[in-house]
């Protein structure tokens, strides 16, 4: 699935074949403030990256940039590239609607829209333009499960989704993206209103999908991020300061400020 | 000197228990006391048959087909234009002079007199556009006069609708026009249509602008050209003109039930779709 298929000459720009995502000389932010400084981080195929740093460091904007959900922000505005696949995201010519499909995203809070938990999850392919019930049917069932809920809503897919727990609704919501069939998953903060058991199972699902999808987890739990993930990346006032192994930056990290974010000498 | 926080709390519900019974009893009064005098003598004949004697003897079946004629008519206009504004204010433009210009002047219209709509109707319908005293003028005039509060209501719904609803529309890859009509629209449909209920009780008991629009011919429309009388100006000619009291009470109870039997129409309607949204 290309952005744009007119162009052809765009594969060779990738330098690396296992990168799906490349961010060059990204800055970022806000009317005056600028929120991103030059970030330049790529992200594999099939791995879970963990984006790390205390509030306020950009984490959030970094991710919705990567979909171009900061254009809904008047006042947003950027410098640098993107390329997914090779391709440049915030070229005129790119379709925003199925980079947001191909790029899915899970919020903070869980945001179920008014309607039953069968027409949260259709929404998306309905909008995308499908039409055919059985196909949406089987995705809605796939989704579930991939998103470790249909156990619990199979007989009750017609309720409404505002009756579902926390944990529940951000399962839904993660089901909600899977049944756009992205490439890349983005996580901002999906645990942080959940209970550890909850936290378990989205845990639980990403590390299936990790098979499947990249997926981004911003996170402020530094457990999780250690738990969840292949690489880390520690973000602090807007600047990437380190991206290695997950197992590294958690135990060897190059620079200071990684190490004492991570030992909770401070954020 | 101060009473108690417990006997000026007693003292406060029971003035708001007192204030709220004088509403409702006045309210109550006058339903009962147009019912008492217009429902004894009611009968079917009168609500199927047209009046005799300029509406001395005879019913009011002209002025109910005309009342619904012209109030569907004149919805049927004001509602898309409304809806479209309302829309095009909240999803499509930005905060700022231009908009507050178009909220206040729609605010000033809403306030401004139905007989000032009713003479602008006069001048501009009736007579520059040739029009004439009919069904489609009074429709065009009472379509004028309920705009800004179809306007201002649609507005407030669609406000209302939470923001996050549109960022995760976005998110799963709608586009703008698709969020506005699969989340937004059916989020704020009840607010929408409330407004366009209030509208169509203003219609129905509008006089002033009618009058001078539909005119008050007797007889059955026939077509949107033609004349008509609606039943709130029937009531008026009856009681003003001293024609007949009689008719004008039943007239009036017959309103008043129309007006009772559309908010409950648009309650019932309401409930069900709430529910049908938040299942299907």
């Amino acid at each position: 699935m290309s952005l744009q298929p007119m162009n052809d000459n765009t594969k060779q720009n990738n330098p690396d074949i296992r990168s799906k995502i490349r961010v060059e000389n990204f800055s970022a932010g806000y009317s005056k403030s600028l929120v991103l400084k030059n970030i330049n981080l790529t992200i594999n195929k099939n791995e879970r990256l963990a984006i790390i740093g205390p509030a306020g460091s950009g984490k959030s904007t970094f991710l919705k940039s990567l979909n171009r959900l900061n254009d809904l922000n008047k006042e947003f505005f950027y410098n640098g590239k993107i390329f997914l696949d090779g391709v440049d995201i915030y070229s005129p010519q790119t379709d925003i609607p199925l980079l947001r499909r191909t790029v899915g995203i899970v919020y903070a809070v869980p945001a179920p829209l008014p309607g039953s938990i069968r027409a949260n999850i259709a929404f998306g392919p309905k909008m995308a333009g499908i039409k055919d019930k059985a196909r949406i049917e089987a995705l809605i069932e796939t989704s579930l499960k991939a998103a470790f809920l249909w156990e619990e809503v199979k007989d009750r897919l017609d309720t409404p989704a505002f009756n579902l727990s926390g944990g529940q609704q951000q399962r839904l919501c993660l089901a909600r993206v899977l049944a756009l069939k992205p490439q890349v998953l983005l996580l901002d903060e999906p645990c942080s209103g959940l209970d550890p058991i909850s936290t378990a199972k989205i845990e639980e699902a990403l590390a299936e999908l990790k098979s499947q999808y990249s997926i981004v987890l911003v996170t402020n739990n530094i457990k999780q991020a250690a738990r969840a993930s292949d690489r880390t990346a520690f973000f602090l006032m807007g600047e990437l300061v380190e991206c290695d192994l997950t197992s590294k930056i958690f135990t060897n990290p190059s620079d200071q400020r990684t190490n004492d974010y991570v030992t909770g000498r401070f954020g | 000197m101060r009473l108690p926080p417990l006997i000026t709390q007693r003292i406060a519900v029971a003035l708001m228990w007192i204030l709220a019974g004088v509403a409702l009893s006045i309210l109550a009064f006058i339903i009962v006391f147009i019912f008492y005098n217009g429902l004894p003598n009611l009968s079917w004949e009168f609500l199927t048959k047209e009046p005799r004697h300029m509406g001395r003897e005879g019913g009011i079946f002209p002025m109910i087909v005309a009342t619904a004629y012209i109030t569907a008519l004149g919805l049927s206009i004001a509602s898309p234009i409304g809806l479209a504004t309302a829309i095009y204010l909240t999803e499509y433009t930005e905060e700022g002079v231009i908009k507050n210009i178009i909220r206040f002047g729609a605010d000033c219209l809403a306030g401004i007199p139905s007989i000032i709509f009713g003479l602008f109707g006069f001048v501009f319908f009736v007579i520059t556009l040739g029009l004439g005293l009919s069904v489609i003028s009074g429709a065009l005039t009472l379509a004028l006069m309920v705009l800004p509060t179809i306007i201002r209501t649609s507005e407030e719904a669609i406000r209302a609708v939470p923001q996050v609803y549109r960022e995760v529309s976005f998110g799963l890859g709608s586009t703008k026009w698709q969020m506005i009509t699969r989340v937004v629209l059916p989020s704020a449909l009840p607010g929408i249509f409330t407004g366009i209920v209030l509208s169509a009780g203003r219609c129905i008991s509008e006089t002033a602008a009618v009058m001078l629009t539909a005119g008050s011919a007797l007889s059955l429309p026939q077509s949107v050209f033609d004349s008509s009388r609606t039943l709130a100006l029937h009531f008026y000619i009856m009681s003003r003109e001293g024609i007949s009291m009689q008719n004008a009470y039943q007239t009036a109870a017959i309103l008043i039930i129309a007006i009772l039997i559309i908010n409950i129409f648009a309650y019932w309607l309401m409930r069900r779709f709430i529910s049908r949204l938040s299942v299907s």
